[in-house]
């Protein structure tokens, strides 16, 4: 599966999307969900939640291990998708579309600053070696 | 980067779409696309394993026995019939396990033993020399070239002997954990998983083939991710995870392959008679949502204790978990798991927590 084009990413294989309203919508790449494989739990921070860039605020985790995600830009938390709670395999199926957080950005124009798709794809090429 | 080892399957592997990690030294297969589908395939019907990593040694000689009662805290005197298998771990002098393992009674003269990977070389070099010191005229043969693929599951042993021309004759009637020979191949009926099969030796050259012709008659492949899913809810002990040189048999919940009744001397009895132990093995299902894992502390009313063996559950859809916990915590008792920053509730369990395709839990 090809990162799609219109998202932004993270070296640390978040996706984010940026909605009409300037919410940000953040999930985990194709590479994590590949590397974890199958998700079984989804910990989604709570809404309201302020968040710094970079740190920890959600956890996934699949039958064989844990892993953090991290805020993309420092914002404020505004929805988790309940649905995962349920449904964590959805990651694995649709890792584009099963997001696991909304939040507002403090500032748009950190969002600007993510990786592009060639650039994050980079970033995983650079993995594998 | 150092190089990894392969099994005779490694391409095989590859071609199957298998993603491979490094496994303890090894370049193994961890899955082949689903670990959880893989785990019901072997519940539900039948999956194949290469566990060539593991390695075979035979003991031969006059006096094999009389060298493995000393060696091995099970007895092999329990192996009075030709083929039969025994679980059993060997322990250093201080009681701590230097790996499990399982014995085969071939002939008088002939012993077969299959250790862990991880351990291998390391069994070797105590073998040989308790053999030097004990038993000088064994032979104590390392085979590492021999591959050793696993099939398992409620259909795996009608699959085995549909691939395998001649083999139905053979093992039809072998009762379980007993093994016979058929030419170069040794057909045991062992498995790591809670479900019925075989676990067959065969030479690295032919092994590739063998593979291939299970595969044809539907066999699945199935990644160490699974079989380590279907060992935890079979309640098998992982060495290096539910016991070490560190910890012993008896807080490792495998009192049962230790024989301290009958007068037999064996390596490590002392230390275990003087010490009996204070923490034990049990099992624990999370009744909060979230994933147990090793290491994990556990908080219960008779003081703390540790996770050795943690993951998801793909029978019971839970959390389960072994863990090492003071001797006071009973079966039914609430405790507590502390998971990141949160406390999580768990039940003390008995275990295995399923076998033969059902959740016991």
């Amino acid at each position: 599966m090809s990162n799609p084009g219109n998202l932004k990413y993270t070296a640390s294989h978040e996706w984010v999307k940026t909605e009409a309203d300037g919410t940000l919508t953040v999930g985990i790449t194709d590479h994590a969900q590949e590397l974890l494989g199958d998700m079984v739990f989804v910990e989604a921070p709570t809404a309201g939640r302020k968040l710094k860039a970079k740190e920890e605020c959600a956890v996934v985790e699949s039958v064989k291990a844990a892993a953090d995600v991290y805020a993309p830009v420092s914002g404020t938390v505004t929805a988790a998708n309940s649905e995962l709670d349920g449904t964590p395999e959805a990651i694995n199926s649709d890792p584009y579309g099963a997001w696991i957080f909304k939040m507002k950005p403090d500032n748009a124009a950190d969002v600007a600053a993510l990786l592009d798709a060639t650039a994050y794809q980079a970033v995983v090429d650079s993995e594998a070696h | 980067m150092t190089s990894l080892k392969q099994t005779p399957l490694n391409a095989a592997h590859r071609a199957m779409g298998a993603k491979m990690v490094d496994f303890g030294g090894w370049d193994m297969p961890v899955n082949y696309g689903s670990q959880i589908e893989e785990h019901h395939q072997v519940r539900n019907d039948c999956g194949m394993f290469d566990v060539s990593h593991m390695r075979v040694v035979d003991v031969k000689g006059e006096g094999a026995r009389a060298f493995l009662r000393h060696l091995l805290a099970n007895n092999v005197d329990k192996l009075t019939v030709p083929g039969k298998a025994l679980y059993s771990t060997m322990l250093l002098e201080n009681g701590g396990v230097i790996d499990d393992l399982i014995v085969y009674f071939m002939r008088e003269d002939w012993f077969r033993i299959v250790v862990n990977a991880g351990t291998a070389d390391n069994d070797l070099v105590w073998m040989k020399q308790q053999a030097a010191q004990h038993a000088p005229q064994l032979t104590i043969v390392d085979h590492p070239e021999l591959a050793m693929i696993a099939v398992q599951g409620p259909n795996a042993r009608t699959k085995v002997w549909e691939a395998l021309p001649g083999s139905k004759e053979l093992s039809e009637h072998l009762i379980p954990f007993s093994a016979v020979e058929m030419g170069s191949m040794f057909i045991a009926r062992t498995g790591y998983t809670g479900e019925d099969g075989f676990e067959i030796m065969l030479p690295a050259k032919a092994a590739p083939f063998f593979w291939a012709t299970l595969a044809e008659h539907g066999v699945k492949p199935i990644g160490l991710g699974a079989r380590d899913t279907l060992r935890l809810e079979a309640g098998m002990n992982l060495y290096g995870h539910d016991m070490n040189e560190r910890v012993g048999p008896l807080e490792s919940g495998l009192a049962w392959t230790v024989d301290l009744k009958s007068p037999r001397d064996f390596i490590g009895k002392a230390a275990l008679l003087a010490h009996p132990p204070t923490l034990k093995l049990v099992g624990l299902l999370l009744l909060d949502r979230g994933v147990l894992r090793d290491h994990q502390h556990v908080h219960s009313a008779h003081g703390e204790g540790e996770i050795t063996s943690g993951s998801f559950s793909p029978t019971l859809e839970k959390s389960i978990a072994l863990a090492r916990v003071p001797n006071g915590v009973q079966i039914g008792d609430s405790v507590q798991v502390a998971v990141r920053d949160k406390m999580l509730a768990a039940r003390v369990v008995k275990y295995p927590f399923a076998r033969n395709g059902k959740g016991l839990v």
